[in-house]
């Protein structure tokens, strides 16, 4: 499966087809992280039921320093 | 007490700290402890997924202890600046946006129409919005008319250091304001602070100008002491300027 994450083309295996196995996937369950998936913004309940298909356009953000 | 009160949130600290810029987390956490401030600003981006494990200065903060103020910064257009409020929202850590979209990368000057659009959508959504603007008195009555809960006006473009340039325009400002006003951007001393304090405003947005001192700990101290001095300045009335000497010791009693 092919999507776009954080704007880079990311070629995903077949296991991560949720947004939660993609989180876990870099170890991020525990972090303060929001995702947004095809520019819709993914409530935390959801990731576990929230489906990642070809083609996804993905972002996955958090807080850094800034002014 | 004189508190620092936006929307439903009331503070003690009248400084607010940028979390930009810092050269480690160390010297960050100190900076940030001495400062006294209780509202940090925060940037949204993307996590970088070749380190997704980096040390990151938010996990390090207590969250009891502070409030989260998520910027837009990297906005140029109202849509742009929304998408990332929503975002900074969803994380469930604040309701607090700094409304922040940039009209030229060079000034980095707010894009007034831009700003006040995306201030308007944000106050409509329930978000409390603290809005980065230009030191435009009328833009700043827009802006109040739309409901934002403070309007922080630039002392001069971010980063820059100059100080307040248009004092006259933050006097307008602040003396027809119904919502604080918060300086923002452009500060670069103790003196800056302690200016916009006795002008009147209501509180200091400030970040390069401890992120990037000699002694950040220590500036960070010296422009909490500038924001105290500045208020209590302001509080307690000072003198109207003369052109001429009056005399501080009594002019009669003269031993001849």
């Amino acid at each position: 499966m092919v999507v776009v994450l954080n704007g880079k083309t990311a070629e995903l295996s077949a296991e991560i087809n949720t947004v939660r196995a993609l989180l876990a996937s870099y170890s991020l369950q525990e972090k303060i992280v929001v995702v947004e998936r095809n520019g819709e913004i993914i409530d935390r309940s959801l990731y576990e039921q929230t489906p990642i298909a070809d083609g996804d356009r993905i972002e996955i953000v958090h807080f850094v320093g800034g002014g | 007490m004189d508190t620092l009160k936006i929307g439903p949130y009331e503070f003690r600290s009248r400084l607010l700290l940028g979390t930009g810029k810092f050269a480690d987390l160390e010297t960050q956490g100190k900076a940030v402890e001495v400062s006294e401030a209780e509202i940090l600003t925060f940037a949204i981006r993307r996590l970088n997924l070749e380190n997704p494990q980096e040390p990151n200065f938010l996990e390090q903060l207590d969250l009891k202890k502070f409030t989260l103020l998520p910027n837009t910064a990297g906005a140029y257009t109202a849509e742009e600046a929304v998408r990332i409020a929503r975002l900074a929202k969803a994380s469930g850590l604040c309701d607090m946006i700094k409304v922040e979209v940039i009209g030229d990368p060079k000034t980095l000057l707010p894009d007034p129409i831009g700003t006040l659009e995306a201030s308007k959508i944000l106050v409509e959504e329930g978000f409390i919005v603290l809005t980065y603007t230009n030191d435009d008195p009328i833009l700043a009555k827009r802006l109040q008319d739309v409901g934002v809960h403070a309007v922080m006006p630039g002392a001069s473009p971010i980063g820059s250091g100059q100080g307040i340039v248009n004092e006259n325009n933050l006097r307008f400002i602040i003396e027809d304001a119904k919502v604080p006003i918060i300086v923002d951007a452009g500060i670069g001393s103790p003196a800056d602070c302690a200016k916009a304090m006795e002008l009147g405003a209501d509180g200091v947005l400030l970040n390069t100008a401890v992120a990037l001192a000699d002694n950040p700990v220590l500036m960070a101290e010296a422009m909490k002491l500038g924001v105290e001095a500045g208020r209590k300045g302001f509080l307690a009335g000072r003198i109207p300027k003369k052109r001429y000497a009056q005399a501080s010791s009594p002019v009669e009693g003269m031993i001849e």
